[in-house]
């Protein structure tokens, strides 16, 4: 059998309390495992690591095994080129922010330690800092901190427990998006241990879903998200769709940006990429109007043409969450049932699909 | 003033934490991170000097010491004297006696490194002794620096363990704290007096040390 070059991990445990997971994490990307706490997220990610130990375990990562219990093979945790990155980020407090990455670069000759440090203080922008305790950096330098010692490694796979969870919310943002550049940057392959949606929805490309110790859901994010199919999501979170687009073009007289994925394009307000980068962006399913024919006279920008895939219930009475086909994309919306009534909504049917151009959240 | 006590007080103190402190860090190192089967009676052992009267400790460890004993019989068969009213049997007694100094600030100070930055020493690459030596032990250093000061400091003081366990034998077993009992039995006041004080001022500067290098460990930034 060959192994996946990205990380394959299969786990199983009865006690402290059961598990049993079987997923990939794709080589180069990021790969989020979305759960509610007490699914069993953080003992997966340790046990990837070799920090914990279950009773029956397959962790293989660029065709390398780090532990198979079938013929007791075990790595240590201090031999897997892993990356971590704690939940309250467990810097090492005697050590200067230079002397943390040090530590983590001992697979480097002396000499060439100077020159790696720069430059991951530079990625993590938190040049000048070198020479601080991590009592005297702020929340998000620390995170920082604690990213950088992690990529210092050169990791394989770069397991990250919650890493936003100990921020400000007001920060957030900020972080997801250096973690973005520098994964894509980097090509690292990412796996990050969450239960806000919010990170999924704005950083991962692959979802895998946790709940009591067993996947119920995994594949791409703009898969899960465009079928409704995330479980457990619906309580807490609208259906929204979240896909990969490129910027095509900025309009600076209208301001406005043309993003593209696939069959899809859409004027957004401008966004804050280059033409050519790929962006993550959102759609609401409530968002979503859907008309017979083309509006005059509205202040909107996307009228697109579309096909109803399928009706589906959408956990109230009078609402409808119409599925879409943009091409091969999918879209959402939500929909009253009268509105299902008088349009004759039903598979197959066309109808144009309209999107103010502010109802596009693109995370750049 | 005797001076062949203190310096004889000075030499046992100096012995005991030289030889004390590094198996002591490793019992600590077991008792703070270890999971293991009888760890609580293992650490009621340790404690037990602290409550246990001294006449105890020094009764069990003649009866431990003497010819009849094996430990005795090989020492005294190796080196063609008791170990009873010896230095090394005095050095054996304060190593025991002093466990509790020894292993419980160093227990403290490990048990307070939170178990993600050990785990996070290994995710960075350290093996385990490397990580001892580079996160386990600085951070550890205030409490095996109070571990050696309360080390030293107690086995000046020691008293009755030491006049069970080693008489009162001038340069060999006398210790200052012996050598005061002696004075004020033979009512030398004044030597007595001197003595008390040199111990009150050694026992207090090792207090106030303890005190700062604890404070200035705390203060990282």
């Amino acid at each position: 059998m060959t192994e996946p070059p990205g990380l394959r991990v299969r786990l199983k445990q009865a006690s402290p309390f059961a598990l049993d997971v079987d997923f990939e994490a794709p080589a180069g990307s990021m790969t989020a495992l979305f759960g509610p706490s007490g699914s069993g997220k953080t003992t997966v990610l340790r046990a990837i690591a070799g920090l914990d130990r279950t009773d029956e375990a397959l962790v293989t990562c660029a065709g390398q095994a780090w532990a198979d219990t079938t013929t007791r093979r075990w790595l240590p945790a201090h031999r897997r080129p892993v990356g971590f990155v704690f939940q309250d980020y467990a810097l090492f407090p005697h050590l200067t922010l230079r002397e943390q990455l040090d530590l983590a670069l001992g697979h480097r000759k002396p000499a060439e330690r100077a020159g790696r440090i720069q430059s991951l203080l530079e990625a993590t922008r938190l040049e000048g800092l070198g020479d601080r305790r991590p009592a005297a950096l702020s929340g998000g330098q620390q995170q920082r901190a604690a990213l950088a010692r992690a990529i210092a490694r050169e990791p394989l796979v770069l397991l990250l427990d919650e890493p936003f969870a100990a921020v400000d919310w007001a920060l957030r943002d900020a972080l997801r998006r250096e973690l973005v550049h520098l994964q894509r940057r980097l090509s690292l392959t990412v796996l990050l241990v969450t239960h806000d949606f919010e990170d999924v929805a704005k950083l991962a490309s692959q979802l895998v879903v946790l709940e009591r110790g067993r996947v119920t859901a995994a594949g791409s994010v703009e898969d899960l998200t465009s079928r409704n199919a995330v479980p457990g999501l619906g309580r807490w979170r609208e259906p929204a769709v979240a896909l990969d687009a490129a910027v095509v073009a900025h309009d600076r007289d209208r301001q406005l940006t043309r993003l593209s994925a696939r069959d899809l394009a859409l004027e957004v307000p401008t966004v804050d990429a280059p033409p050519g980068a790929v962006v993550r962006m959102q759609l609401a399913a409530r968002e979503v109007v859907l008309a017979s024919a083309r509006p005059e006279g509205l202040s909107l920008h996307n009228v697109l043409e579309a096909r109803v895939a399928s009706v589906e219930p959408a956990g109230h009475d009078a609402l409808r969450l119409v599925h879409l086909d943009v091409g091969s994309t999918r879209l959402l919306s939500l929909v009253t049932v009268d509105a299902v009534r008088r349009l004759g909504l039903a598979p197959g049917r066309p109808v144009l699909a309209l999107v103010k151009a502010v109802a596009v959240e693109a995370f750049a | 003033m005797d001076w062949t006590a203190l310096g004889l007080s000075l030499r046992l103190g100096i012995v005991t934490v030289v030889l004390l402190l590094p198996v002591a860090f490793l019992l600590a190192r077991a008792l703070a991170f270890g999971r293991w089967r009888g760890r609580g009676v293992v650490e009621a052992l340790v404690a037990l000097p602290l409550i246990l009267p001294p006449t105890v400790i020094g009764y069990y460890l003649l009866v431990a010491f003497g010819r009849a004993s094996p430990l005795g019989a090989v020492f005294e068969s190796a080196f063609g004297r008791p170990l009873v009213f010896s230095f090394e049997g005095l050095v054996l007694a304060s190593l025991l006696v002093n466990l509790p100094f020894a292993v419980q600030p160093m227990q403290n100070a490990l048990a307070a490194i939170p178990a993600n930055v050990r785990d996070a020493a290994r995710c960075c690459g350290l093996a385990p002794l490397a990580a001892v030596r580079r996160i386990e032990l600085p951070l550890a250093l205030p409490g095996i620096a109070t571990a050696a000061v309360l080390t030293f400091a107690h086995t000046l003081g020691e008293f009755g363990v030491v006049l069970m366990v080693g008489g009162s034998i001038p340069g060999e077993t006398r210790t200052v704290a012996i050598a005061i009992y002696d004075r004020v039995q033979a009512f030398d006041e004044s030597a007595a007096a001197t003595m008390a004080l040199v111990l009150l001022v050694i026992a207090l500067a090792a207090l106030v040390l303890t005190n700062t290098l604890a404070r200035n460990a705390g203060r990282r930034d």
